[in-house]
C-alpha cells in the first residue's frame, strides 16, 4: 500500500514509487467550504519544498497550495478545471491536484505520517 | 483574523446556530455563523429557490425621536442626502451617511413609522461595523427636542427568497399587502415584530425585527417550513454581490461619494436641486457633470475569480481602479467582480484586465446588477 505524508498545512503527498500525488486532506476542504476553482501549475515546473504550487478558491477565498517536497510538475489533474467540486467530493481520490516527481526522498521524513497528522487535526479542531 | 482584546458578542441566536452546526467566525465585534451545514454554495442557491433564513442581528437598530414628523425628518436630512421629508407612513428608504466633503460614512436604511402614534419616530438600521461611530456622528448633530435611542434589546432576522413571502404569510397573513421597500408592526405567531420588505440578496424578502428574548422562538418558528434553511454571513455576501449591492468599508467608504458609487437614485429630486447635505456642493457637481470615476460590474473571462484588491487594468496597461469586491457567483456559475474605473472605460461592453497572482484575466465592463432583482413592486 502506497505511504502517505502530510504537511501542517493539509497537504497530503501519496508516495507511488518516485513519484508523489498531492492534493489537500479531508479536513482541508471542510475547512475552504465548497472549491469553486483550482489554479494548477504547467508540467514541467519545478517546486522547491514549501513554494506555492497550486491556488485554490472558495466562494470566500483562495488558498495556497504548497509543495510538499521538492521536485517537478509531471502530472495535473486537469478535470479539475470543469469539476472543481470533486475537491470537496473526494479529496484524496479524484480530488487530486498535481503529481511530482520527488527530487529527494529524505525531504519526506520530515512531513507528518497519517497517525501523527490525526493527532495533529484533532489537537487544533 | 487580528486577536482583539475585546470578547467576542453574541447576538441572541448565538446557541441557535451552535445547535444548527454554523462556522463562526469573527465579524464586526461579533461571533457570527458563515455558514452552516449546507455551505456557502448551497445556501446560496437555496435563497434563490426557497427562502434563507438570516440572524443580522449584530446590525445597527435605533430610531430618531422627535416631536413631529418634519423635525425628525429635517434633522436626518441635514446627515443624509435622501428626501426623509416626504417619506409616507410605513415607508422605508435607503441612504448614505455623508461627511462634509460627500464621502460615505455609512449606508443605512431609514423606515418612517406606519403606526400614527409613533409620528415623530425614524427607525434606522446601519452596519455593525459602524454602528458606534454612526451613533456618535448622528448624536452630536442632532438638533434639541430630538434624540436617538439605540434599541440593544432588539434581534434582527431576514427572511429572503422567492418562498419568503409563502413562509413568512402562514404564521403572518397581513404581510403579503406589503410592497418592496414598504413595513408594518405586526404579530407573527403572538410575536410582536416591526416587519419590512427588503434585504440585501436581491430577492423578494422582509426583515423581522423583534425583541430580543423572542428571537430564539421566532427563528425555530421559520425553521420549521420546509421552504426555509438557515443561510451565513457567507451566502449573504455572494448573494449580494451578485444583486450588484454595496458592502460598506470595501465598495463603499469615506473616499467614495454615493453618484460615483451609482447610488444617485437613492438621492431624490427635491434633495438634488435644495442641497442641504453634507458635500452637496460635490455631488450636485457630480450629478451636473458626471463623476471622474464609477462603480461597474465586471465579469472575468474563465473561471478563475479576482477577489477584493485587485488592480483594474485598461488596454493600454494603464491601471484604472482597483477591484473592491469579487469572488465567485454562485446563480451567475462564475467569477464576478466590482470595482471602479475612470468613465471613460465604464461603459457596459469595454475589455479591461484584472491582475490576479501577476496575470491578466481578461474582463468586460457590464451592468449591474449580474442577477436580476427580483422585488416585490407594488
Amino acid at each position: 500500500m502506497a505511504e502517505t505524508r502530510y504537511t501542517k498545512d493539509h497537504e497530503y503527498i501519496r508516495i507511488e514509487g518516485d513519484v508523489g500525488v498531492v492534493g489537500i486532506t479531508d479536513y482541508a476542504q471542510g475547512q475552504l467550504g465548497d472549491v469553486v476553482y483550482v489554479e494548477l501549475p504547467e508540467i514541467g515546473k519545478t517546486v522547491a519544498k514549501g513554494e506555492e504550487a497550486a491556488v485554490v478558491e472558495s466562494v470566500k477565498a483562495a488558498s495556497e497550495i504548497y509543495a510538499p517536497v521538492s521536485g517537478e510538475v509531471v502530472a495535473i489533474n486537469s478535470a479539475l478545471e470543469g469539476s472543481p467540486g470533486t475537491v470537496n467530493e473526494d479529496p484524496v481520490g479524484e480530488g487530486w491536484f498535481l503529481k511530482l516527481k520527488i527530487k529527494d526522498k529524505a525531504e519526506l521524513e520530515a512531513l507528518m505520517t497519517e497517525a501523527q497528522y490525526q493527532d495533529y487535526v484533532r489537537s487544533i479542531s | 483574523m487580528a486577536e482583539t482584546a475585546e470578547p467576542l458578542r453574541k447576538t441572541p441566536l448565538h446557541g441557535e446556530h451552535l445547535a444548527l452546526g454554523a462556522r463562526l467566525v469573527p465579524f464586526a465585534g461579533y461571533e457570527m455563523p458563515v455558514q452552516y451545514e449546507t455551505g456557502i454554495l448551497g445556501e446560496h442557491l437555496w435563497t434563490r429557490s426557497h427562502a434563507g433564513l438570516f440572524d443580522v442581528s449584530h446590525m445597527g437598530q435605533a430610531a430618531l425621536v422627535g416631536p413631529d414628523h418634519e423635525t425628525t425628518a429635517r434633522a436626518l436630512e441635514a446627515l443624509v442626502p435622501a428626501d426623509i421629508l416626504n417619506l409616507k407612513p410605513g415607508q422605508q428608504r435607503y441612504s448614505q451617511l455623508l461627511d462634509e466633503a460627500g464621502g460615505i460614512l455609512d449606508d443605512l436604511m431609514v423606515t418612517r413609522p406606519a403606526n400614527p402614534l409613533q409620528d415623530g419616530e425614524l427607525l434606522l438600521v446601519v452596519n455593525a461595523s459602524r454602528k458606534e461611530a454612526d451613533y456618535d456622528h448622528i448624536a452630536q448633530r442632532l438638533p434639541p427636542g430630538v434624540e436617538l435611542r439605540r434599541f440593544n434589546d432588539r434581534a434582527l432576522i431576514a427572511l429572503q427568497g422567492p418562498k419568503a413571502e409563502t413562509v413568512l404569510a402562514r404564521r403572518a397573513p397581513d404581510v403579503a399587502a406589503l410592497g418592496f421597500m414598504q413595513a408594518m408592526q405586526t404579530m407573527i405567531a403572538g410575536i410582536p415584530a416591526h416587519v419590512s420588505r427588503s434585504g440585501y440578496t436581491g430577492e423578494d424578502g422582509f426583515e423581522l425585527s423583534v425583541p430580543a428574548e423572542r428571537a430564539v422562538e421566532l427563528w425555530r418558528l421559520l425553521l420549521e417550513d420546509d421552504d426555509a434553511k438557515p443561510v451565513g454571513l457567507g451566502a449573504r455576501d455572494s448573494l449580494r454581490l451578485e444583486a450588484g449591492l454595496c458592502l460598506y468599508g470595501h465598495d463603499i467608504d469615506t473616499t467614495t461619494s454615493p453618484v460615483e458609487a451609482g447610488l444617485a437614485w437613492s438621492i431624490q429630486k427635491r434633495r438634488r436641486q435644495e442641497g442641504g447635505f453634507p458635500g452637496a456642493a460635490r455631488i450636485q457637481q457630480e450629478l451636473k457633470d458626471g463623476p471622474a470615476r464609477v462603480r461597474v460590474g465586471l465579469r472575468p473571462e474563465g473561471k478563475a475569480p479576482a477577489r477584493e484588491g485587485a488592480p483594474i487594468v485598461a488596454a493600454d496597461g494603464r491601471e484604472v481602479g482597483r477591484v473592491t469586491s469579487g469572488g465567485f457567483g454562485p446563480s451567475v456559475n462564475g467569477p464576478i467582480a466590482m470595482g471602479y474605473v475612470a468613465r471613460e472605460v465604464a461603459t457596459p461592453g469595454t475589455g479591461l484586465a484584472l491582475t490576479v497572482r501577476g496575470r491578466a484575466l481578461p474582463a468586460t465592463v457590464v451592468p449591474l446588477p449580474f442577477v436580476p432583482h427580483r422585488y416585490k413592486r407594488g
